[in-house]
């Protein structure tokens, strides 16, 4: 029962992690590579509050607020460039914050954070928690898609260039993607360090970036069904099979490929066309 | 007469190249100014200066009295520029009525958290339909950009440039591309929009249409002005006529 509890909670923080890339990503068309500094930002935020003391319910917030911040930063700077400038400079970010957390003996440096506490909920409230966290972040991504903010945001995605011309301020928009995303980001750290309880810099490093990235593009830029599918997916299999956490690279690597190559909506395109072959079929 | 746009010695260097050289002009409410000029005579650099794209190393731009120089795009669309393109640029993963109604909606697009408390498009989608059918694609309005010919799209071109409810409305070269009975009746439409509250500059290489329908032009050539006033006098002027059509020399 503890192992079926894990791995839903893993799910659930993944779909977490997931919607929250989606936002920038998905809805924004702003691609990047390095959301797993989020993650980092705010699992160590968490982790200091709950080992000074504060039960986890409470530092959730302040984590998320943390990634929030530094994401409007990074946001700040990423309005300057576009396309694969953003990716490299995204890039950039993620191996900056692994990078300035070896140096940190604070964060535990080279070695992390061990002996995490234990939410005082234990592993059923944990799982709870996450679902809830996830549920309530994916109705706010519905709510800000069906929205004029949504509408606004299929529009710089679509074309930057023409959305300023159709009054958009397209600037504060990215931000405001980039500042919901990397919050989002920090939950769903906040809860992945009391999940596995132990934090390091690996645990935020590139791959988890283009782990991240391939449960969206797999799911379906900007769908959120697809997105969580994906996800849910994606988090579980290595839990499943071992052999896929060994190679994890290189299946999400020939995954990212197959989905550019053959359904660049990913999941959500395929069923889209499926559904139109049926209702012409009919 | 008021003036809706005054643009006053704009000058813009690329690197070495002087591009735009002491433009000078100024549209009234209600006006319809045509702007010509052989190719490469720096009228799509000018427009960028006006919609503020590309910023001028000299000279300024003001809008119903305002100097709006400095000013980024948004800014300028929202206090009532708006501009069709050349290069016709819909939103591809939107239907017509939805790239329309976006713009229609734009004042709710001045603050993203004022945008994420708002779902209700009925209004707006009421609203483009109406502007479609003006332009004369009300019968497609639930098309994809991809499924239309470019005749249909540069008429979306100005359908959603309306919606954006413009004082100055530009319009880069909208004619072009278009056959001889599409250009006529996009000049008719063109023609028809100058209005109380509403003056249009025109920038277009047709020029039986410009001279058709544009009481006053503004001529431009290595990116220098040539001429500026009413039409007869502007075409009548051997300078005019040797810069652009090459004659009359």
């Amino acid at each position: 029962m503890i192992y079926e509890m894990v791995v839903v909670t893993n799910m659930a923080i993944a779909i977490l992690f997931a919607l929250s890339l989606n936002v920038i990503t998905g809805f924004c068309g702003q691609v990047s590579l390095g959301h797993a500094a989020f993650l980092g930002i705010g699992a160590y935020t968490s982790t200091l509050l709950t080992k000074s003391g504060l039960p986890l319910t409470a530092a959730l917030v302040p984590a998320a607020l943390m990634a929030g911040t530094v994401g409007f930063f990074v946001g700040l700077a990423a309005l300057r460039v576009r396309h694969d400038f953003l990716a490299i400079t995204t890039m950039g970010v993620g191996f900056l914050f692994v990078g300035i957390v070896r140096k940190q003996d604070a964060l535990g440096g080279e070695i992390g954070i061990a002996g995490i506490p234990a939410p005082d909920f234990g592993r059923p409230g944990l799982l709870v928690l996450s679902i809830v966290c996830a549920v309530a972040f994916g109705a706010f991504t519905v709510m800000l898609k069906r929205s004029w903010a949504g509408f606004a945001f299929n529009a710089i995605a679509d074309d930057e260039d023409t959305a300023r011309l159709l009054g958009i301020d397209v600037p504060k928009f990215k931000l405001w993607a980039f500042v919901i995303g990397t919050a989002g980001a920090g939950l769903a750290g906040a809860l992945y360090a009391h999940q596995i309880r132990y934090i390091g810099p690996d645990s935020f490093g590139f791959v988890e970036s283009i782990t991240v990235l391939a449960m969206v593009i797999v799911g379906g830029i900007g769908s959120i069904w697809g997105v969580v599918v994906a996800a849910a997916l994606l988090s579980a299999l290595p839990q499943w099979f071992q052999f896929v956490e060994n190679y994890k690279l290189l299946l999400y690597g020939l995954l990212l490929f197959t989905t550019m190559r053959f359904a660049p909506g990913g999941l959500a395109s395929i069923v889209d066309r499926f559904k139109n072959r049926s209702a012409r079929g009919s | 007469m008021s003036q809706r746009l005054s643009v006053q010695d704009i000058g813009v260097r690329f690197g070495g190249v002087q591009a735009v050289d002491g433009a000078r002009f100024e549209v009234g409410d209600n006006e319809l100014l045509g702007v010509i000029g052989p190719n490469g005579a720096g009228k799509t650099t000018l427009l960028r200066v006006i919609t503020g794209v590309v910023t001028p190393s000299e000279g300024s731009v003001a809008l119903d009295g305002a100097d709006v120089t400095n000013w980024p795009t948004a800014k300028r669309i929202q206090n009532g520029l708006a501009l069709a393109q050349q290069i016709v640029a819909p939103l591809r993963a939107l239907t017509l009525i939805d790239n329309v109604a976006l713009a229609v909606g734009h004042k709710h697009l001045m603050s993203p958290i004022k945008a994420a408390l708002r779902f209700d498009r009925a209004p707006e989608r009421e609203r483009a339909l109406d502007l479609l059918g003006q332009v004369g694609l009300s019968e497609v309005s639930d098309k994809w950009p991809e499924e239309l010919p470019l005749g249909y799209l540069k008429r979306l071109e100005v359908a959603r440039a309306l919606a954006l409810e413009p004082r100055l409305l530009l319009l880069d070269e909208p004619l072009a591309g278009l056959n001889q009975a599409e250009a006529h009746a996009m000049a008719n439409l063109i023609a028809s929009l100058p209005g109380p509250g509403l003056s249009v500059v025109l920038i277009e290489h047709n020029l039986g249409e410009v001279t058709r329908i544009c009481p006053r032009l503004y001529v431009q050539n290595n990116g220098r002005p040539l001429a500026f006033g009413p039409t007869a006098e502007v075409m009548a002027r051997a300078d005019v006529r040797a810069a652009y059509l090459g004659a009359g020399k």
